[in-house]
């Protein structure tokens, strides 16, 4: 019986394979189209290309793929001609589609100029990997994304998709356990726990249903991997989830997919839809007599439901409130059944590690951490996007090569990695390496792997104070200290960023309040909430004393401690563009021709200091706010 | 919560009773089915929440704890033109702010508000994940990236043309019709 799920696969495998070398026959368009691209007016894009490529007569098709990770250039395009080396452009409109359809595929110019990078090697234009992000990185998850339909299952089964599932039917549960075991596959939540452990642990349960669940229910504020891998390669994940019921013996599998995130959630509908058909889902899994089914659930918003029992208790239609463990949920879970909760990206090793084996896997990363990390580069960085490399590379390296450091020439601050659990390191701490146990150490954590950067002009107390109204806001309610320990942290920090707060004594009790949330927090929410004021006292202590002692903000972002000022000196008299931009009417033009800021109705949004032309930057911000009276008392003399 | 519109609890009667028909009563499909009827009437008037709870034999007070633990349920009436701010980090950092108090003076309404007219809807999200393009405003279902008062006083420009022009349009189809 064993044997006959290869074969099976096989003959799958050919006619996809089939399929797809004929469609590189012809010119193909692959225009990214993941929630990154739309937003970035990639629909307008791919509409442009058709529309063109109809007008011409061309045989060529135009596929919409997810996202590559180069997210600071979508729109993204890529051109496949045959004879020609695949070319991927950037910052696409809808006049570059034009023209490059009349260029490249009416008359065979490729358009080097408006080229980003080419997709194989050749001797005329760049790689990947001639770029200095292309050294550091190194796709294992991320391989495909970007590159295949995710909407149509032959791409994937044509890059080998759903053989380590036909291979494993051929192994015993036991075996599968093993090699993730021996391949020391951590959980790529955040928290990091050995997968094989959990899997161990729910298998050896006596019960006969289980339950395997992935974990889409990415809630850190600046986090998108997770939403790009299930809309750009769905069947990665599927596959992973079925070869983890496979060595589990579960029965039932589900997504828990955050409702933020419809295309996800549409796509992963398709995949499953589209596995089922070929037989890799439902009875008798590729002739074997494994059966499994996989069903979708879509959470309803709450930061807190990440967390493995919180999750569960959501999908039971209660509250998602987490309980005290044990019982863990791999003795009791969804139903009171045995239950494995994973996050997406660690369900996408495993498919890779039963193809290549254990030893592939640990030959990158760490020992303690081995594998890829999957970060998103957001913030003041140059080149945002979605990336992967290899656990043990330092902060620096992803930050200043990677993402090709700070923009505008602006001073790097601090990073803020793992979101409102995790901190905020400054550029002593850049030369840590990015794994499980030393991000601990310094303070903050991995995470789910958003990583923010933050330049000259971000207050740190004020970044401790969103991330805390965050969790604060999120917090389930059920601890008393994660309840009010986190507001009355956040009145603290909120009278700090108003100056409001004179006395030195409230950051000793912001350091207390944290420590106490700590100890008398149920689940990881409550536990890691106070890290982001934590890291920041701990590294930027004198931002928060020039706000209590001085009254000012050192990055001028605390609005409450700074004022708008027209610098007389500077501003040209003829030029009404600020007056044009005020919302609020707050700008006039004085008797002597100046503009001035009547301070009652102005609202602090910055749009006239955006808006003054470069050659005079009249506009200035000033804290503290007291500084204003000096200038003015000046000016009139 | 705001006033039911005229007709508008028959169509609440009428709806959730064909949900609740396609899901069994089990507490399981509880989230699901409250998802259905916010797909269907746009929001979760009290009514609703009342028949579901009675159909499920569960106290309403358990279907009410639900819909205001998370955050996806709306109980109040959505606008024509629904406006998110996104308020995750990255947007927070370069003015998600400024956008939504630029937002909250032209409509004089606040976060999680509809205006009485139930024309506009103002919300704010935690992270739509365009971090790249921040400050992001989800505007109906079409994303806008880099957004300024400026652009905010556009996109209102463009909402106030877009209703002028079907307000023209409905009082020379009514012309017609008297003709």
């Amino acid at each position: 019986m064993g044997q006959a799920s290869t074969e099976l696969y096989e003959k799958i495998k050919a006619a996809a394979t089939e399929k797809i070398t004929a469609l590189k026959q012809k010119p193909v368009v692959l225009v990214g189209m993941a929630t990154c691209g739309k937003a970035a007016g990639a629909e307008k894009v791919r509409e442009a290309f058709k529309k063109e490529i109809e007008s011409h007569g061309l045989e060529a098709q135009v596929i919409d793929v997810g996202c590559m990770g180069h997210c600071y250039a979508e729109p993204l395009a890529i051109i496949a001609k045959p004879g020609h080396t695949p070319l991927c452009y950037g910052y696409v409109d809808e006049e570059l589609a034009k023209r490059l359809v009349i260029d490249f595929l009416v008359n065979d110019d490729p358009c080097y100029e408006f080229a980003m990078v080419a997709l194989e090697t050749n001797d005329v234009f760049p790689t990947f990997s001639d770029f200095p992000r292309g050294v550091y990185e190194q796709k294992m998850i991320l391989e495909h994304c970007g590159f295949i339909d995710p909407e149509d299952i032959d791409h994937y089964i044509d890059k080998d998709g759903y053989a380590a599932l036909a291979k494993i039917l051929t192994l015993e549960p036991e075996e599968v356990l093993e090699e993730v075991k021996s391949a020391n596959l951590r959980g790529r939540g955040g928290a990091g726990f050995p997968a094989g452990t959990k899997w161990e642990a729910c298998r050896k349960q006596k019960e006969p249903v289980k339950y395997v669940i992935c974990n889409g229910d990415e809630g850190d504020p600046g986090a998108f991997m997770d939403r790009s891998i299930l809309e750009s390669n769905p069947h990665q994940v599927i596959e992973g989830l079925i070869i983890s019921a496979y060595a589990i013996g579960a029965t039932e599998g589900y997504f828990y997919i955050r409702a933020e995130y419809p295309q996800a959630i549409r796509t992963i509908r398709t995949a499953l839809e589209q596995a089922r058909e070929k037989g890799f889902l439902g009875k008798s899994i590729l002739g074997s007599d494994f059966d499994f089914e996989i069903k979708v659930f879509q959470g309803s918003g709450a930061f807190v439901c990440g967390e493995g029992s919180a999750l569960v208790s959501s999908m039971e239609g209660k509250m998602g409130i987490p309980r005290p463990r044990p019982p863990r949920l791999t003795t009791s879970g969804f139903r009171g059944k045995p239950t494995v909760v994973n996050n997406v990206k660690t369900f996408c090793y495993v498919p890779l590690i039963m193809k290549n084996g254990a030893d592939w896997f640990k030959s990158t990363g760490t020992p303690g951490s081995p594998g890829t990390a999957v970060f998103t580069l957001v913030g003041k960085i140059t080149n945002s996007g979605l990336v992967e490399v290899p656990m043990g590379t330092t902060l620096r390296q992803l930050i200043y090569d990677v993402g090709e450091g700070i923009p505008d020439e602006k001073e790097f601050k601090a990073v803020q990695i793992g979101g409102p659990s995790g901190g905020c390191l400054p550029e002593s701490a850049l030369d840590v390496p990015i794994d499980f146990d030393s991000l601990e150490e310094a303070g903050a954590m991995m995470g789910s792997g958003g990583l923010v950067v933050l330049n000259e002009d971000d207050c740190m107390v004020g970044i401790a104070r969103y991330f805390l109204e965050f969790v604060q806001k999120e917090s389930c309610g059920k601890c008393t200290f994660c309840r009010l320990g986190t507001k009355h942290m956040l009145e603290i920090l909120n009278d700090i960023t108003q100056g409001k707060e004179k006395d030195l004594a409230s950051l000793d009790l912001l350091r207390e309040l944290a420590e106490d949330i700590k100890a008398g927090s149920l689940c990881n929410l409550g536990k890691t909430a106070p890290n982001p004021v934590l890291t920041t006292l701990r590294y930027f202590w004198d931002e928060y004393i020039v706000h209590i002692t001085e009254g000012r903000c050192p990055a001028l972002m605390c609005k409450d401690l700074i004022v708008y000022y027209i610098a007389p000196e500077l501003c040209s008299k003829l030029c009404n563009v600020c007056v044009g931009s005020c919302p609020t009417e707050a700008i006039y033009t004085r008797e002597d021709g100046l503009k001035a800021i009547d301070q009652e109705k102005c609202v602090k949004c910055d749009n006239c200091l955006k808006t003054c032309p470069p050659q005079y930057n009249a506009v200035i911000k000033l804290s503290p706010p007291e500084m204003l009276k000096e200038k003015e008392g000046g000016s009139a003399k | 919560m705001q006033q039911l519109l005229e007709g508008e609890k028959e169509l609440i009667i009428e709806k959730v009773g064909e949900i609740l028909g396609k899901h069994g009563s089990d507490r399981e499909n509880l989230i699901p089915i409250l998802q259905e009827v916010q797909d269907s009437l746009g929001y979760l008037p009290g009514l609703s929440m009342e028949i579901i709870a009675e159909a499920m034999d569960i106290p309403s007070v358990d279907v009410f704890g639900l819909t205001t633990f998370y955050n996806q349920f709306r109980l109040n009436p959505p606008g024509k033109h629904q406006i998110k701010i996104c308020m995750g980090t990255a947007c927070y950092m370069v003015g998600g702010r400024i956008a939504l108090e630029s937002f909250e003076r032209h409509l004089k309404i606040g976060e999680g508000e509809t205006t009485s007219d139930r024309k506009y809807s103002l919300e704010t999200v935690a992270c739509v994940g365009c971090c790249a393009i921040a400050p992001v405003v989800v505007v109906n279902e079409d994303i806008e990236g880099k957004v300024t008062p400026t652009r905010v006083d556009g996109l209102m420009l463009a909402f106030e043309a877009d209703e002028q022009e079907e307000e023209q349009k409905e009082a020379e189809e009514n012309e017609e019709k008297g003709d």
